[in-house]
């Protein structure tokens, strides 16, 4: 991040900072408002307790159908505008077009884990937490594979055609310079490196997928 | 009826109470365009420690709603439950393990880890995890399939990898919902034997859910004859088997006896079940 992204960043918390100094010495009153800390506390808690968790979900879902249907490579100039010509645009349309795919596919995973799974959880006195890391999203590897998959392709061509369209470096930058200088070796070697690296991960993804379905099936 | 006060001399006799459910009801709340349920109750019943005492009903009487109120799984809308004299309530009590009905072994672990699943959570030393796991395995034949995944085993052995993950936590009541549900009827038998071999030698109490009465008469030591919906016991038979027993016991000349004690309750009860579905499809909801 730039120096001018580091100060903006020093702004946003020196304000929230302000925001719980004031409340918690009284100048705002403390029934119209809770100190940001103690706010994220309570989400926590809330989240860590699982009772707001499927709220939430079942509030983003129609957010998470339609999600694709915006072109939100018109947010990219603003990212720019944001965080400058660096990396971190670049990361977060990458992570745009990957996050929501993870996201559906893991509800999907979610959803099908049979309820008996949760009746274990609790003869075990498992907590929230620990009922999802150890029990519910081992039983939704399966699903959680085919976001991961789709998770690599989306984030692949976020990341190079955030890069095609403006930066100064990168795979995406390299095959944009190389078209524009009618340079085709550079650019359909390039292009077939891209292509080359994205296959070769979806595949160690699909073999390491059989051999979980494997045990999964029996087959 | 009082399940703790038969007809046949099971007095209670407070000493010897290992779980006791005292005017427990169970209503489930209305859900979007559907009528609260009254599935349970009220239920009084004292399990004496170290009994096999089995609960029989027709289908959507509540059995497994009594279960999963004793086990802490769900809360009595009223009455109170307790497992070694302390309350239970919100959750399940150290002492107590959970055989369901469903194969809920865990199909990314292999049958050895499934069954170190609740010791490694537990901080459990390696070599003690090794002793119990390897021991309880044995106990159920499993030992030649510890390396194989779930999926590679049947639906009994599938059920047996659940037994000895609930086994090796060595409880001291054991509840076992349907656990045979889906097995065919030799196998049943067969599993019925190991399970009377495990009763025997854990010292557990056990508290079997079935639908089968042959299964039911078999096994316990006591048989409680729910009611249809809302379940309230109806009856409780006294087997007066001996404790060294197996399937074999079917042929004795007091098992027909039992079986027919057990029917002579519930065939009523069932035919009201059958009426009851059918009011349920054409307006309301009826829960198990």
């Amino acid at each position: 991040m730039s120096r001018i992204g580091w100060i903006r960043l020093a702004v946003l918390l020196a304000l929230v900072a302000l925001l719980e100094i004031l409340v918690r010495i009284g100048s705002i009153p403390y029934k119209t408002m809770l100190p940001p800390s103690e706010m994220l506390t309570a989400l926590v808690r809330l989240l860590a307790a699982g009772t707001a968790t499927r709220d939430i979900v079942q509030t983003l879902e129609p957010f998470f159908a339609t999600y694709y249907a915006v072109p939100f490579f018109i947010f990219y100039p603003v990212l720019i505008a944001i965080f400058d010509l660096s990396l971190l645009p670049i990361i977060l349309m990458g992570f745009a077009f990957a996050v929501i795919a993870m996201c559906i596919a893991t509800i999907n995973g979610l959803d099908r884990v049979p309820r008996v799974l949760g009746k274990v959880a609790r003869m075990h006195r498992m907590r929230e937490f620990e009922t999802a890391v150890r029990m519910k999203l081992p039983a939704a590897a399966p699903h959680l594979f085919t976001g991961l998959k789709l998770c690599v392709a989306y984030s692949f061509i976020g990341v190079i055609a955030s890069e095609f369209i403006l930066a100064p470096s990168g795979l995406g930058h390299a095959i944009a310079y190389a078209y524009n200088d009618f340079d085709n070796r550079t650019m359909y070697a390039l292009m077939l490196f891209v292509m080359i690296v994205v296959v070769t991960l979806n595949m160690l993804l699909h073999g390491w997928e059989q051999r979980l379905l494997k045990r999964w099936h029996g087959r | 009826m009082d399940a703790g006060a038969s007809r046949n001399g099971g007095g209670r006799v407070a000493a010897g109470h290992h779980a006791e459910l005292r005017g427990v009801t169970r209503v489930y709340p209305a859900v979007a365009g559907y009528r609260p349920v009254h599935a349970l109750g009220p239920v009084d019943l004292d399990l004496r420690r170290g009994e096999f005492f089995s609960v029989v009903g027709p289908s959507g009487c509540g059995k497994s709603t009594l279960l999963e109120v004793l086990a802490g799984l769900q809360p009595p809308s009223e009455g109170k439950v307790s497992f070694e004299g302390k309350p239970v309530h919100g959750q399940v009590p150290e002492g107590v393990g959970v055989v369901f009905q469903e194969d809920a072994s865990f199909p990314w672990l292999t049958v050895w880890d499934n069954a170190a699943f609740g010791l490694r959570r537990a901080g459990v030393d390696s070599a003690e995890i090794e002793r119990r796991v390897g021991d309880a395995l044995a106990f159920m034949g499993l030992k030649d399939f510890q390396r194989a995944y779930p999926a590679q085993l049947s639906g009994g052995m599938r059920q047996r990898v659940c037994i000895a993950r609930t086994l090796v936590l060595q409880p001291r009541l054991i509840l076992l919902d349907e656990p045979f549900g889906a097995l065919d009827a030799q196998t049943r038998l067969l599993m019925g034997d190991e399970v009377l071999r495990l009763w025997r030698r854990t010292g557990a109490t056990i508290l079997l859910i079935t639908h089968a009465l042959d299964e039911a008469a078999m096994l316990s030591d006591r048989v409680g004859v729910m009611s249809a919906r809302p379940g309230r016991f109806l009856d409780l038979v006294e087997t007066k088997w001996p404790k060294e027993r197996d399937s074999t016991i079917v042929s004795e000349a007091g098992f027909g006896e039992v079986t027919a004690r057990l029917w002579h309750h519930l065939r009523g009860e069932s035919m009201k079940a059958l009426g009851q579905s059918g009011a349920a499809a054409a307006g309301g909801r009826a829960e198990a």
